[in-house]
């Protein structure tokens, strides 16, 4: 007996999708929605509107699941100069908000080109150590190291300080993960710790007040401090079994501030406590151990280092969320995955999950 | 070639090799990913276990501000209930200086809504000065509906403005009783520090007024109620969102006076234009019916700060307004002092009433010639006339038989020279000469010629009408002597219950009826046949009195005092002390006239007109000016 025609269809339309990867990302998703109920006070139309971004993520994934991995490799290079491009134009002719340079006008739409280099960035690298797979040498982890350093450090002059590292990252993990020896990792780590100093020197004062604050965040409670302050206030009084959804005080009476957006996991921990914590970071954990075994068994260098990087950046994500939150990190903007509200930051995800999934199911079947 | 078919052949192991590499390198991460996700899970366990207690309290307090409500303040009545000072609400515009950015032309905008004098501005002004940026600061008080309307119309273009709800304390009856009731004002930063040392500074969190002078002031603690506390939870803005508990405040006590309101008011207008002041007592309980200081001010202007320049005319005015000249003025008593005198000299032996002296017009001391005012003098003179012609030689003769010691241990009995306790701040205690205060003011021995002017209530003699009144009181009183005191009782408006200050006898005098009757009817026949009789003529009732007039200025032994050749101000004061009525006495009372010449002329019609209310309840026609 056959099965019915709309399960047919049902199952030849998820034949590229992941169990594993959606099952952890729908409870998430349903997670965050709980919470941005709470921390939107009861203002249903962001949480429908939130709905309506989930949607659009979920097409965005799935659209990506069904596209093979190597049509993405033949998208690397010229994404990957489009948004330096903007990047350049950011740099010359952006609109400075906040006292920051990093959007860009094009007619009819404003946009902040470094989002694009999040996904440009290790594309390109990806796509680079692919094709020099067979011969891999020391000059080319030197040009992935320039290929790298040429938009972070376009980013970091907007200035968007955690932006440039969030992206640093992702191409580190793909340098990794493509094999650079030890030897250089080393060397790197001591001339890093040895460079701080001159870091520091060439900061901005606010993002020097931003990692002095994290030190000590009573020295401006008013500032900068306010932010880590308030929202290690939330975490910590919710204790172990937390106030109670929608009985917030730090969430209700607006002491947190971005409560729905970046700060959205303090309203969670003060409502749900240390408990349900674990039970959300075991979810976070279980997504990412499901990208790591896709990741494993990619078959390509271009799809592992890829996988790598997308189960490693969203990885990056949750934890420098929850430490900026939790005041173990200083405060850059960064969203929770899959839990604060925002579409760009959802469909970003998403999209990534996509060419998991894509990778995933693709694996057996011949790619190019 | 060989090199195409090793490298195949490495290619194909490197790929296994690669795979190999990959994955234990993914290890790596996944170790590196667990070991930072432990690290934010001991963080959760410290923020959520550990510090859980912490971080719960500032999160209480964050949420939770305790917001003082101010109580209502007593009110003040007099003996018949006459409002004195009470509380109304009205509208005040109020500035927050820092979230305003231009001061000056937010208030000029104001000013073309509603009407800000230049006094309201100079009084902001000053206000600001005293005042911390953040507080909210009055600029006009008062306001009318129509203007509150206007206000509301125009108040999206005054950020920082508010119009608020006030109750706003007055004095009715103006400076009639500016002397007495005092008034309130803004807290200040010393009274912050006083409040602060004596532990009361939680109770006034929520208010801007404290008692500066008179009652306002003696009274404060009863007055000022208890503040109530309202816990509400708070937005990270500040703003209340929701009240989580109450307690109410407590309203202060309200004050029921002595004072005779419209006693108080015959005696403030019986002085006409003239300065001086009026203390009537009753001297059965020492309860103060009248005190009067002429000129007022008006109290109302004080209460939310005075203005500079109102304050300057106050200030440096001639006429000294804020001088409450009943408390804290001192003059010599002049002839009022001899019925004391008198019965001094009875007290001590030193005279029998019948005894009499030969009045020649002086009395020679060391070469020196202490005139008379009568010229030739009285002729026999017996303790009798010398109180009803006021004889000065008479009073000469028996200071020096005296001596000063023991004038002035006699006259510290009717509390001479030292603070009534009367409860009102700012007491005087006035000067009663002895050879001690002599030593003690300028360490300099007493000379006994320095003795005879102080038997005629001069020389170093000084004291307040207080005192006068409480002396002339424990006199009709016969020697029983009361503490002076303006409040009757207290009431507490919650429980209606009800603080009489009881009427305490200071001290009896343990004078002998005989001496007290011979000065008594003395003092009784000045107002039938002596000085005062002139001012008493045809009186219902029967009345006891003494003139008194005081030099100001020294006059030379040798010229004669003219008073339309002496400069208004430094002519001398006139003062009369009485009782009445004889048999038993309802009132006794000290008036002193600056300035205005005899005793009988100027003060004694005044005193007339106080009696006739009290006790027939007759209302002057016109002022007691002499004429």
């Amino acid at each position: 007996m056959s099965p019915p025609l709309f399960q047919r269809i049902l199952q030849y339309l998820a034949r590229h999708l992941d169990r594993g990867l959606i099952i952890g990302l729908i409870m998430l998703m349903a997670t965050g929605l709980i919470v941005l109920t709470s921390a939107s006070n009861g203002n249903y139309m962001r949480v429908l509107s939130q709905l309506l971004n989930m949607t659009v993520a979920f097409a965005v994934m799935w659209g990506f699941a069904n596209i093979p991995p190597h049509y993405l490799m033949r998208l690397a290079l010229p994404l990957f100069m489009i948004a330096c491009g903007l990047l350049l134009g950011v740099a010359v002719a952006g609109d400075v908000v906040n006292g920051a340079r990093r959007w860009l006008h094009l007619g009819v739409t404003r946009i902040q080109p470094s989002e694009l280099m999040k996904i440009a960035l290790p594309l390109m690298l990806a796509w680079y150590f692919n094709r020099h797979e067979a011969s891999l040498n020391t000059r080319n982890y030197i040009t992935a190291a320039l290929i790298l350093l040429f938009p972070v450090l376009l980013i970091a002059r907007q200035p968007d300080l955690g932006t440039a590292l969030l992206i640093m990252a992702s191409g580190c993990y793909v340098i990794f993960l493509a094999g650079l020896s030890w030897r250089i990792i080393a060397g790197l780590a001591i001339s890093g710790v040895a460079s701080l100093p001159f870091l520091w020197s060439k900061m901005h004062n606010y993002q020097q007040q931003r990692i002095l604050t994290l030190l000590d965040p009573s020295e401006d409670p008013l500032g900068s401090g306010y932010h880590t302050i308030q929202s290690t206030i939330a975490v910590g009084s919710g204790g172990i079994l937390g106030k109670g959804w929608m009985n917030g005080t730090q969430t209700h009476l607006d002491f947190i501030p971005e409560r729905t957006t970046d700060f959205i996991f303090a309203v969670f921990a003060e409502e749900f406590g240390l408990f349900v914590n674990l039970i959300l970071i075991t979810l976070f954990l279980f997504l990412i151990a499901r990208a790591l075994v896709i990741t494993s068994e990619a078959t390509t260098l271009f799809n592992r280092l890829i996988a790598g990087a997308i189960t490693m950046t969203f990885f990056t994500y949750v934890f420098v969320n929850m430490g900026m939150v939790s005041g173990i990190l200083p405060v850059v903007g960064v969203p929770l995955p899959l839990i604060s509200y925002g579409g760009t930051s959802l469909v970003s995800i998403c999209l990534g999950f996509g060419i998991l999934m894509s990778i995933h199911s693709h694996k057996r079947l011949p790619n190019y | 070639m060989p090199k195409q078919f090793i490298n195949a052949g490495v290619e194909i192991r490197d790929a296994e090799q690669e795979l190999q590499r990959f994955r234990y390198r993914l290890g790596i991460l996944s170790i590196f990913i667990l070991s930072l996700f432990c690290l934010l899970i001991i963080r959760f366990i410290y923020l959520q276990i550990f510090q859980k207690e912490h971080y719960t309290t500032l999160a209480e307090s964050n949420r939770i501000s305790v917001l003082p409500i101010a109580p209502h303040r007593g009110v003040i009545v007099d003996r018949n209930g006459i409002m004195l000072a009470h509380n109304y609400s009205a509208y005040t515009l109020e500035i927050t200086p820092n979230k305003v950015e231009d001061l000056e032309s937010t208030i000029n905008a104001l000013a073309a809504i509603v009407e800000i004098t230049p006094r309201d501005r100079r009084r902001f002004k000053k206000l600001l000065g005293e005042s911390k940026r953040f507080e909210s600061l009055p600029i006009r008080n008062r306001l009318t509906d129509d203007e509150i309307a206007r206000f509301a119309a125009n108040r999206y273009r005054l950020p920082g403005v508010e119009a608020k709800a006030r109750l706003f304390r007055q004095y009715p009856q103006g400076d009639m009783f500016s002397h007495v009731i005092g008034h309130i004002g803004r807290i200040n930063t010393r009274e912050i520090e006083q409040l602060s040392d004596d532990g009361r500074l939680a109770n006034y969190r929520g208010s801007d007024y404290i008692g500066k002078a008179g009652l306002e002031q003696s009274y404060e603690q009863y007055l000022h109620g208890t503040t109530g506390v309202e816990e509400v939870e708070v937005d990270s803005g500040g703003r209340a969102v929701r009240t989580l508990s109450r307690s109410a405040p407590i309203s202060g006590n309200n004050l029921t006076l002595h004072l005779d309101a419209r006693l108080q008011e015959v005696a403030y207008n019986a002085f006409g234009d003239r300065r001086g002041a009026l203390v009537a007592i009753d001297p059965a309980t020492g309860g103060v019916l009248a005190f009067v200081s002429k000129p007022g001010f008006d109290p109302n202007l004080f209460v939310d700060n005075i203005d500079p320049q109102s304050w300057t005319e106050l200030n440096t005015s001639i006429n000294k307004p804020l001088l409450n000249r009943a408390l804290a003025g001192t003059y010599p008593p002049g002839s009022t002092f001899k019925p004391f005198m008198a019965l001094a000299g009875l007290f001590y032996g030193k005279r029998t009433p019948q005894q009499a002296i030969s009045d020649p017009g002086y009395f020679m001391f060391g070469g020196h010639r202490f005139r008379d005012d009568k010229e030739g003098g009285h002729g026999a003179v017996n303790l009798f006339q010398s109180l009803v012609v006021s004889c000065d030689t008479y009073y000469y003769m028996l200071a020096n038989d005296l001596g000063i010691d023991a004038i002035a241990n006699f006259m510290t009995l009717f509390g001479f020279g030292s603070k009534t306790g009367i409860d009102l701040k700012g007491e005087a205690s006035g000067i009663l000469p002895s050879s001690e205060w002599k030593q003690r003011r300028f360490k300099q021995k007493w000379f006994p010629g320095e003795t005879i002017s102080v038997g005629i209530g001069q020389g170093y003699n000084s004291y307040t009408p207080l005192q006068l009144a409480v002396a002339t009181a424990t006199l009709a009183n016969n020697g029983i002597a009361f503490k002076p005191h303006i409040v009757n009782h207290v009431e507490n408006i919650q429980t209606k219950a009800k603080t009489v200050i009881e009427p305490s006898p200071t001290r009896d005098l343990q004078l002998k009826p005989e001496h007290l009757e011979a000065v008594k009817q003395a003092m009784i026949a000045v107002n039938k046949e002596g000085t005062g009789s002139r001012a008493f003529i045809d009186a219902p009732y029967s009345s006891a009195g003494k003139t008194g007039t005081a030099q100001v200025i020294a006059i030379k032994q040798d010229s004669k005092y003219i008073e339309s050749q002496v400069a208004e101000r430094h002519r001398d004061h006139a003062l009369f002390i009485a009782y009445a009525p004889t048999e038993k006495p309802k009132i006794a009372l000290a008036v002193i006239v600056e300035n205005a010449g005899f005793g009988a002329r100027a003060a004694a019609p005044i005193a007339r007109l106080v009696l006739d209310y009290y006790l027939l309840g007759k209302l002057p026609k016109q002022p007691a000016t002499d004429e």
